[in-house]
């Protein structure tokens, strides 16, 4: 009786759990917008705005902004809060989604893994609920696929961060690797009716179309060339980060094989004293320097390395496999 | 003389040596913002922006809608939001500047001549864009008009539009892929194999199509046309013709298997690094 009828303050204080995310979908529009402002920018790095909806399982991007590159000073922080304000209520004047629902930011051969990303996307997320990345690469769309990602940080890993906690003890218990640091979302292009109308209309009829001719080249060179350059530098980070480990495990013995021959030396002692008839002294010492715990690095750096040179290493792959296609296909056409 | 209401007075196109170029984001935008328009409004109007190129090609780049009123023959429109606009687009991108401004429907009415003088005071000979989006001839129009005034002595009497070669640039458009823009909803961004498998498969087609054109000129069934055949030949004669072209292809497959490997071995190598990471410390 008493179960049945729960009160309002009830109600409104137990959440219901938000559906987890499993689908982006992007306008078309806010798809143009992006590969406009990246590439004309590029190589430069530029970031932008997304705006849109979030409803249930699926976040809907429907628009988006640009951000003004902007050097690293304080005092045009305010310049900048102020330019998204203006857009924003600019935007809402023409019935354009105001609610932020992400940033979007371009990269070079995939090479956005870094720390920044992940405090970024800390600081969105303690304002809005849901909120997503997308990764566009200019330099990857030039080989005719379009490189569109939409990031996302798990949740787990989020409770690690938060708590700044990267031993390798925590990490084992919630059985976290570098795999599980950012969540891939699939991608769905959604395009308004009208804009399907114009599209079809205007489509050129010929049956082939640039893409075509951007895949078809043969040349891949630069870019696999590039490709391995960061990747060579990748694994050099690498080997400095493992450094540090080994270093830090031959402390670590180092210590406790001190702390061992102290703890012998007071064992001793201790005998020592009793057989004198005094006090034995306790067997630990808190003041001693060789007691005191030694920090363990941080795994966060080469779990973020060790992602980097796995996409470099899915994009080799990728352009690999497509190279193939092209090389078999010029072998056949020059048998005829 | 002058138009008025619904009738529409227009001139076929001179020969201005002006013309524009769309990008199809802006006509992405300018749908975009007639589906969002306001209830009572009937058409959607904005800014164009863009540059003006060398050879006086206006390039047209990007758009932005700005909020009007528009009464029997009077318009009133947002100038605050338009400058406001103009200034935040020109902090991302400084070299975009005003070119004109678009309006959606067809034709060119009286409001629209009102409109156009305020544009001519801020940028010199503005481009009037007008997209149809009510698809009134059962096609999708986008027209590019510029003004020049006519006048009488003294006297300013009408505005005559005059209609300009336009050229949709939809190469952006082409890159993307047309598939995933023209259909409503696309369920999965197509990943490198599976574009691949696309092209290719349009190039058999047109080889085929060739082919079977080739086949029908010799058997007589089609008139040969001569410019066809050179096409043909010189497609043909573009293949390289190195004797060591077998050789050149087999060195650059080996050397695409030698990066496969490597990469193999840069994983493996990996979550065995992890996994020694990770393990248990030996206390």
């Amino acid at each position: 009786m008493v179960a049945a009828v729960r009160s309002f303050l009830q109600v409104a204080s137990t959440e219901e759990a938000a559906p987890p995310l499993r689908v982006v979908q992007i306008e078309g529009l806010a798809v143009l917008k992006i590969i406009k402002h990246c590439k004309e920018f590029s190589p430069a790095l530029v970031t932008g705005q997304l705006l849109g909806l979030d409803v249930g399982s699926v976040l809907e991007v429907t628009n988006c902004f640009p951000y003004p590159i902007r050097e690293a000073d304080d005092e045009i922080e305010a310049e900048g809060a102020d330019y998204q304000l203006e857009m924003m209520r600019c935007l809402r004047e023409v019935n354009v989604d105001n609610n932020t629902v992400g940033w979007y930011q371009s990269t070079l051969l995939g090479s956005y893994q870094r720390v920044e990303l992940i405090e970024t996307f800390m600081n969105y997320q303690e304002n809005i609920r849901r909120s997503v990345c997308i990764i566009y690469d200019p330099s990857r769309s030039n080989q005719g696929v379009l490189a569109l990602k939409a990031l996302k940080l798990s949740d787990s890993f989020m409770d690690l961060y938060r708590n700044n906690n990267f031993t390798g003890e925590k990490l084992r218990e919630k059985n976290l690797s570098w795999v599980d640091i950012f969540e891939e979302i699939p991608i769905k292009v959604s395009n308004s009716a009208l804009i399907s109308a114009f599209m079809t209309e205007l489509e050129a009829d010929s049956p082939v179309t640039q893409c075509d001719y951007d895949r078809l080249q043969l040349s891949s060179g630069p870019f696999v060339e590039r490709n391995m350059e960061f990747l060579i530098e990748c694994m050099d980070d690498l080997f400095v980060e493992q450094q540090k480990f080994q270093y830090h495990y031959r402390n670590l013995s180092r210590q406790q094989a001190q702390q061992q021959a102290w703890l012998q030396k007071r064992r001793t002692e201790n005998m020592a004293r009793k057989a004198a008839g005094e006090e034995p002294l306790p067997e630990e010492d808190p003041s001693n320097p060789i007691f005191k715990p030694i920090p363990e690095p941080s795994r966060l750096e080469s779990f973020l390395v060790t992602n980097q040179i796995a996409n470099y290493c899915n994009q080799i792959n990728g352009v690999s496999g497509q190279s193939f296609s092209r090389l078999y296909l010029m072998k056949a056409l020059h048998e005829d | 003389m002058a138009a008025s209401g619904d009738a529409v007075l227009q001139f076929p196109s001179s020969s201005t040596e002006l013309s524009a170029r769309v990008q199809p984001l802006v006509i992405f935008n300018i749908c975009d913002c007639y589906v969002r328009r306001p209830d009572q409004a009937v058409r959607v109007i904005g800014t164009l922006l863009g540059s003006i190129l060398p050879d006086g090609t206006v390039d047209i780049r990007n758009s932005y809608a700005v909020p009007h009123n528009e009464f029997s023959d009077q318009v009133a429109l947002d100038i605050e939001y338009h400058h406001n606009m103009l200034l935040s687009h020109q902090k991302v991108n400084p070299k975009e500047v005003i070119v004109g401004w678009y309006s959606t429907g067809f034709g060119v009415n009286v409001g629209s001549a009102l409109i156009h003088e305020f544009y001519s005071r801020e940028v010199i000979n503005p481009v009037h864009l007008t997209v149809d989006t009510g698809f009134n001839n059962g096609q999708a129009s986008i027209k590019a008009y510029v003004s020049t005034n006519l006048s009488l002595g003294d006297r300013p009497l009408a505005a005559q539009f005059q209609e300009i070669h336009l050229d949709l640039r939809m190469v952006e458009a082409e890159r993307v892929g047309f598939d995933i823009l023209k259909k409503q909803a696309v369920d999965k961004l197509p990943n490198d194999l599976d574009g691949m498998e696309a092209s290719m498969q349009r190039l058999l087609s047109l080889v085929d199509t060739i082919y079977e054109y080739v086949g029908n000129v010799v058997e007589g069934r089609v008139p040969a046309d001569n410019n066809i055949g050179r096409f043909i030949a010189d497609s043909v004669a573009s293949l390289p013709k190195l004797s060591s072209l077998d050789k050149l292809v087999n060195d650059s497959i080996q050397d695409h298997l030698l990066m496969l490997y490597l990469s193999s071995i840069t994983r493996t190598q990996l979550s065995l690094a992890e996994k020694l990471n990770t393990a248990a410390q030996i206390l």
